[in-house]
């Protein structure tokens, strides 16, 4: 059988286990539920957005949530619903392309460090070492302040930001593998380096670093606001939570609810991914796992 | 042994700033954009930039220029912005002691208000407390910062009018930005400590202590809090970087003077001596706090200094 396939065989036995079951608690399905409709929110945003989210209306601007604008409208009279179902695609994809981007950096640094060792290791667990200690928004804004402001720069900023962290997680992972019985057995029999990590390293260092991604996005989904609100991230009109809410400060007197509800729709996204996340920790049983890291 | 541990940790910093180092130096060279274009006036002719390419040292090679630049830096010498015209060292030294004060407090904040809640809980063991705790320390690790100063602003600043929405006056403007930072630091450390107290609980020594007849208070102040401190004292040390970070966030929101605002104003009109500036001193606070942290904790448990050093 060939690697790749047996890589993906056992992600889909680990996807259909943990998160049925993460799904089959209480909080696990509010949460799950919750992040799966976004998805379908961020997908179908055209034909769910009562308006056009670019759409200006100065006679209506600065309206209070009612009718048709059920959350009002900004200073431009542009609908805060429509731009708030927009801004959940921007956010989405742009944390789970960073996040993803991330992760498949970190699998393969920290897995090649853990396995080679020696000098490679030793390097790249310093530079590891260096960008850990410093909080992301600082990493992100020096990646900003290299590549200029927009939503590429921001998805490769929350990327390297998280990248620490994967490469950690994977490295921990892979060292406490290979002391492992069945690991000595494999390299006993002369099976080549490449045969060792990706067919019996990697499915079995997955699981931990999966969900790590998972919590990561709700990270990412933070910090693309945050630059978004420094105006650093999504420019306009693209809408995005984080530059919304920028916009907003100067209404803040007249319109708060321009603030209030895209601050709500990452409030609430997080909290589900944490939760859902937590869920996924506690049905996998892997919370000794992820604390060696 | 605490001197010696000190001083290898020190030593250790050194590789860790000079990489830092070369990383905000090379910020400069990997932009798409010549800050030498917003200083040239329309019809320039090519002498002036020459000129002005040679008064910031832009035609010598980059190891020269890295060297200039970091020996400049040593002496308090960090250049002229290019957009707001005046010493970079004046800009820092102005900013300065509103970020020190700002995270100061706010570390203050955390930790006390942190480890009481945290003790608290570890005491009622109730769980209707316990719910509110979680609740809490979720809300706390999760809500973006910047909205929930905005939250506060809009509560009370705008709608009650208990405090100004921004600027730096008294008193009164630092207590929604210390509030917004030591949020999620007070969840954490109530966590932290909630969970070190429990487990220290369960030690025999404690069991012997009951037995010997010590009141609980004496037991708790007396032996549980110093064996429950190390875990806490290893979270506030982490906590002091994020503190920066979040710091960077709030001062932005609430107009604040500091370095964070400084920062980011100062990337969005591409003033590089500025941003090199205050990358640095941040990156700086950042080390010198993980190290403070680690030498408080190898004070506190000689195990770390013996496995280190």
């Amino acid at each position: 059988m060939k690697v790749s396939s047996m890589a993906i065989r056992s992600l889909d036995a680990f996807a259909r286990m943990s998160i049925g079951r993460a799904l089959s608690s209480g909080i696990g399905m509010v949460a799950g539920g919750f992040l799966i409709l976004l998805v379908l929110v961020a997908v179908f945003a055209p034909l769910i957005a009562p308006f056009d989210y670019a759409d200006q209306n100065l006679m209506n601007a600065n309206a209070a949530p009612g009718w048709p604008h059920v959350l009002g409208t900004d200073e431009f009279g542009r609908d805060v619903l429509s731009r708030v179902i927009y801004g959940a695609r921007t956010s989405l994809s742009v944390s789970a392309t960073a996040i993803a981007i991330s992760m498949a950096a970190g699998m393969t640094l920290g897995a090649a460090a853990g396995y080679f060792g020696g000098f490679f290791e030793r390097a790249v667990m310093t530079v590891v070492d260096l960008t850990w200690s410093f909080p992301d928004i600082l990493i992100a804004l020096i990646f900003v302040a290299i590549i200029g402001p927009g939503l590429t720069s921001t998805t490769f900023a929350i990327a390297i930001a998280y990248l620490a962290q994967f490469t950690r997680l994977t490295r921990a992972q892979i060292v406490r593998l290979k002391r492992e019985t069945f690991i000595e057995a494999t390299i006993n029999l002369g099976a080549k380096p490449s045969h060792i990590l990706l067919k019996h390293l990697m499915p079995n260092a997955m699981a931990p670093v999966i969900v790590v991604g998972m919590l990561a996005i709700g990270d990412g989904i933070v910090l693309e606001a945050t630059l978004g609100f420094f105006g650093l991230g999504a420019q306009p009109p693209t809408p995005s939570w984080g530059a919304m809410m920028s916009s907003g400060t100067a209404q803040l007197f007249l319109s708060p609810w321009v603030i209030i509800f895209p601050g709500v729709a990452v409030a609430i996204t997080v909290i589900a991914v944490n939760l859902f996340g937590d869920e996924l920790i506690r049905s996998l049983d892997i919370r000794d796992r992820l604390r060696g890291a | 042994m605490i001197l010696r541990y000190t001083f290898q940790r020190l030593l250790m910093l050194i590789p860790v700033s000079f990489s830092i180092s070369v990383v905000i130096f090379m910020i400069v060279y990997l932009l798409p954009g010549d800050p030498i274009d917003n200083l040239l006036r329309v019809g320039s002719s090519a002498e002036d930039r020459a000129e002005l390419v040679a008064r910031y040292g832009l035609d010598r090679s980059l190891v020269v220029q890295y060297f200039v630049w970091i020996g400049n830096m040593f002496q308090g010498e960090f250049g002229q912005a290019i957009v707001l015209r005046r010493p970079v060292a004046d800009l820092i030294a102005q900013n300065l002691p509103y970020s020190l004060t700002l995270g100061g407090l706010a570390f203050l904040f955390s930790s006390t208000v942190g480890m009481a809640l945290g003790t608290v809980s570890a005491i009622v063991r109730h769980p209707v407390l316990d719910r509110f705790m979680r609740g809490f320390i979720l809300l706390g690790s999760t809500v973006p910062g910047f909205w929930l100063a905005l939250l506060l602003i809009l509560l009370f600043s705008v709608n009650l009018g208990w405090f100004p929405v921004s600027g730096a006056g008294g008193w009164q403007s630092l207590v929604l930005p210390v509030l917004t930072i030591g949020f999620g630091g007070v969840a954490l450390v109530a966590r932290v400590t909630r969970v070190a107290l429990l487990d220290a609980q369960r030690e025999d020594f404690v069991t012997l202590l009951h037995a010997k007849g010590l009141s609980s208070g004496t037991i708790l102040f007396r032996h549980l809090m110093p064996h429950a401190l190390l875990p806490v004292v290893t979270i506030l040390a982490l906590r002091i970087g994020w503190i920066l970070g979040g710091a960077v966030t709030v001062e932005f929101v609430f107009g604040r003077p500091g370095l964070g605002s400084l920062l980011i104003r100062a990337l969005g009109q591409r003033d590089y001596p500025v941003v090199q500036a205050c990358l640095l001193m941040l990156a700086l606070a950042v080390m010198l706090g993980t190290l403070i942290g680690d030498v408080a904790q190898a004070s506190m448990d000689p195990r770390i200094r013996e496995k280190k050093s």
